[in-house]
């Protein structure tokens, strides 16, 4: 008779930890992340020895000194005077600026590209594909100086449109002058202006919020908020008589009218650029660097995501595209409401990828003067200042937050997508 | 772009102090080449002819220092550099000594960690602007576009003046003088401002010089010399002594036309010393005696390649003034060789 007995208790040999299969991938594991860590460790403190006999030894205490250098584009009040870290605070945000509007730019060139690269035209889809293999397959930085060359050297200089004999004038009955300088359109101001809330005080990172646009993001919202309103009720009559209410003009009408009344009693008035001495001044001047790179970056970009779009089209069956149609649904419906919404499950994850590469290739504004983050933190103030690993250091994770930050919201709203579309 | 600006601070990081002991006047001759860091080309001062030869007076230098040390005068390897690149580029041993219309300041010597070994040209920050504009003075510059090199101590200088003057401006950076000279000509700035030679020599290539004009006010001082990392005083002895060298050859009348005559011996002590036929300054410095000869012989003395590169009958210029020697008012001065 046999009995089941517990086999016998191995004990725990140190070989084991080698021949053993159960324990060996741990093992193996274990070794190749002290060997990692020690690595490491070297590298981080052989830099640490090397910068200190350098009498370079790591010290963020620059960051609080003057800068000494102004900057042209200031989306908050800024003066030489200021410190390092308030200059790559700016710095931070003009990189903010032109790859927020890069994106959103690219974006809207590259699905209508991608789209009209398929599109049974010939010369339509022709032109899309010449376009996208152009653009991506030269370098960007290429681009990027061309448009700055462009801009230069075929606009005319402010001081073209001086004098009785002037050989340029302002467009659009005298509103936007566009020079080889930037472009100086209309700015909207305030003559009974609410002012400003200041935060932070004297700090590298204080900044002000004019009360005149929170006042308009309030009115805007409470109008929105009534609009849906209206429209959640609209449906409810027509669940109930099958009859839809018309709301077309009340809608606009709730999104107008506050907005007028706020501003007609704040005082809106348009403040046009005006050539006065060396340059134009009043109005909002976009730098010529500033739409060389973003126009720059924004074509080239939009080839990508032209592909990328076309790719998340061709993915969807075809079937789709021919039941839509026995369905009654014309061509542009059926791509809006039928393909899109399903390509954009495919599209969204190389998508977010297309704009880190573009936030990242925004750090080539240097070679068109554009102070971003590279200008003023990795360029004057690192150079100014010899502290080349700290600034680099300081770079690093500012891209990286950065990336992080555009990777999370667009992962969240990939999951949107995905949920709406299951 | 950024990547060589990383590479290179990693570089600094890990290797400066290797670099900074080692010494490099040997491996300099271990080499066999001298790597100079210069400008990208600023005619006059440095910047390749039409056989891609480089040429001017900052380039003198060099040929200077690779003769006194290699015995030849073209074992130089020339590495353009920007205002931006040209630190981290000595610093972490990409380029042996920068010759690139540098100015000597307080934290560039003792902060940045660089050794000054002399100036070579006493300089000023200037401003060029279009005559048709009409402007005769910088303090008339408000809300003017003034194009600037970045990394430079012009963007500094340019910060307080127009700050201390309590005007407006509008600062478009640069990288190379290459850049900034298209902007200008185009009207993209109303000004160019840089140090006053650097603006002579860019207007000598303009189409129509005479278009242009440099305003009266210099805003600044800037001592421009050459200089190499601070830590190897051997090497830094090298160049420090092969600049003053030049400069001495024009006080003591050695030129290249009369040097071969006079290493053969004057009764000149200080002549003989400096040329290596009297005491054995060379062996000193661990070089041959006739280190200086071959200096001189390079491109000339001092005063030679002054006035052969940017000098009066040149296309740029340039008058001797402070960049005399002491002993015609001006302020080049050598110590003494003994
Ligand atoms: N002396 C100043 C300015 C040096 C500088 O950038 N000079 C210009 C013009 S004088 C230059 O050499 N440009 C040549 C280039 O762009 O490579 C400094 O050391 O910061």
């Amino acid at each position: 008779m046999t009995t089941l007995t517990d086999p016998p208790k191995e004990s725990f040999r140190l070989s084991m930890l080698i021949y053993d299969t159960r324990y060996r991938s741990m093992t193996i594991q274990a070794v190749a992340m002290i060997g990692f860590m020690l690595a490491a460790a070297w590298l981080i403190n052989n830099t640490i020895v090397n910068l200190n006999t350098l009498g370079k030894p790591i010290d963020f205490g620059f960051l609080s000194e003057p800068s000494s250098y102004d900057i042209n584009q200031r989306l908050l009040d800024y003066n030489s005077r200021d410190t390092h870290l308030r200059a790559s605070l700016l710095g931070l945000l003009n990189t903010l600026v032109v790859a927020v509007l890069g994106c959103i730019t690219a974006t809207i060139l590259g699905v209508l590209i991608g789209v009209l690269r398929l599109s049974k035209n010939w010369l339509v889809s022709r032109i899309m594909t010449v376009y996208v293999e152009m653009f991506r397959n030269v370098p960007v930085l290429l681009w990027i100086v061309l448009a700055m060359a462009i801009l230069i050297e075929s606009l005319p200089a402010p001081r073209a449109f001086r004098g009785e004999d002037a050989t340029a004038s302002m467009s659009f009955f005298d509103t936007i002058a566009v020079t080889n300088r930037g472009v100086y359109v209309p700015e909207v101001l305030f003559s009974r202006s609410l002012g400003d809330v200041h935060f932070l005080g004297t700090s590298s990172f204080r900044f002000d919020v004019s009360l005149d646009l929170i006042a308009f993001l309030i009115v805007l919202g409470a109008s929105i908020f009534a609009v849906r309103k209206v429209t959640a009720r609209a449906a409810r009559i027509q669940e109930e008589t099958g009859e839809r209410p018309k709301t077309l003009w009340l809608n606009i009408g709730i999104i107008v009218v506050p907005t007028a009344i706020l501003f007609a009693a704040l005082g809106f008035h348009l403040g046009y650029p005006e050539l006065k001495g060396f340059n134009f001044s009043g109005g909002t001047h976009l730098r010529n660097s500033l739409i060389a790179l973003w126009l720059a970056l924004s074509l080239y970009t939009a080839a990508f995501i032209a592909e990328i779009v076309r790719g998340g089209i061709l993915a969807i069956s075809k079937g789709q595209t021919e039941a839509a149609g026995a369905l009654g649904l014309r061509p542009g419906k059926i791509m809006r409401l039928v393909i899109l919404p399903q390509a954009l499950r495919v599209i969204i994850p190389p998508l977010i990828s297309n704009y880190l590469n573009l936030t990242k290739n925004s750090s080539l504004a240097i070679a068109v003067g554009y102070m971003d983050i590279t200008g003023t933190l990795g360029g004057i103030t690192m150079n100014q200042t010899g502290r080349e690993l700290e600034c680099v250091l300081m770079l690093m994770a500012c891209y990286l937050i950065i990336s992080l930050s555009i990777s999370s919201v667009m992962n969240w709203y990939n999951n949107r997508v995905k949920l709406v579309e299951r | 772009m950024k990547k060589t600006v990383i590479f290179g601070a990693l570089t600094v990081a890990g290797l400066a102090a290797g670099a900074a002991a080692a010494g490099t006047l040997d491996d300099v001759k271990a080499r066999g080449k001298l790597n100079c860091g210069v400008t990208t080309g600023l005619v006059g001062f440095a910047a390749p002819d039409a056989n891609g030869n480089w040429d001017g007076f900052d380039v003198g230098v060099c040929r200077a220092v690779a003769a006194a040390v290699l015995g030849d005068p073209t074992a130089v390897e020339f590495v353009p550099t920007t205002g931006k690149t040209r630190f981290t580029a000595l610093a972490s041993g990409e380029i042996d000594m920068l010759a690139r219309n540098t100015t000597w300041t307080f934290s560039r010597d003792v902060d940045l960690k660089f050794e000054f070994v002399g100036v070579n040209y006493y300089d000023g920050q200037g401003f060029m602007v279009p005559a048709e504009l009409g402007v005769s003075s910088a303090k008339e510059l408000d809300g003017a576009t003034v194009c600037i090199q970045t990394g430079t101590t012009t963007e500094l200088n340019l910060a307080d003046f127009f700050r201390a003057n309590n005007i407006s401006y509008e600062p478009v950076p640069i990288e190379t003088n290459a850049e900034a000279q298209q902007q200008y000509l185009a009207g993209a700035c109303d000004v160019y401002t840089t140090d006053a030679s650097g603006l002579a020599a860019t207007r000598a290539t303009f189409e129509n010089p005479s278009a242009h004009v440099l305003l009266p006010e210099i805003i600044s001082k800037e001592p421009l010399g050459p200089l190499v990392r601070h830590g190897d005083n051997n090497w830094g002895d090298v160049v420090r002594w092969t600049l003053n060298a030049l400069i001495s050859a024009e006080e003591l009348g050695v030129t290249s036309a009369n040097i071969g005559e006079m290493a053969s011996g004057t009764n000149n002590p200080e002549i003989n010393r400096l040329l290596g036929t009297e005491g054995t300054l060379g062996e000193m410095l661990g070089l041959s005696a006739d280190w200086a000869k071959n200096a001189i012989m390079a491109g000339g003395n001092y005063g030679e390649l002054f006035e052969k590169n940017i000098g009066e009958n040149t296309p740029i210029g340039l008058a001797r003034g402070l960049n005399a020697q002491w002993t015609d008012g001006g302020l080049i001065y050598s110590p003494p060789f003994r």
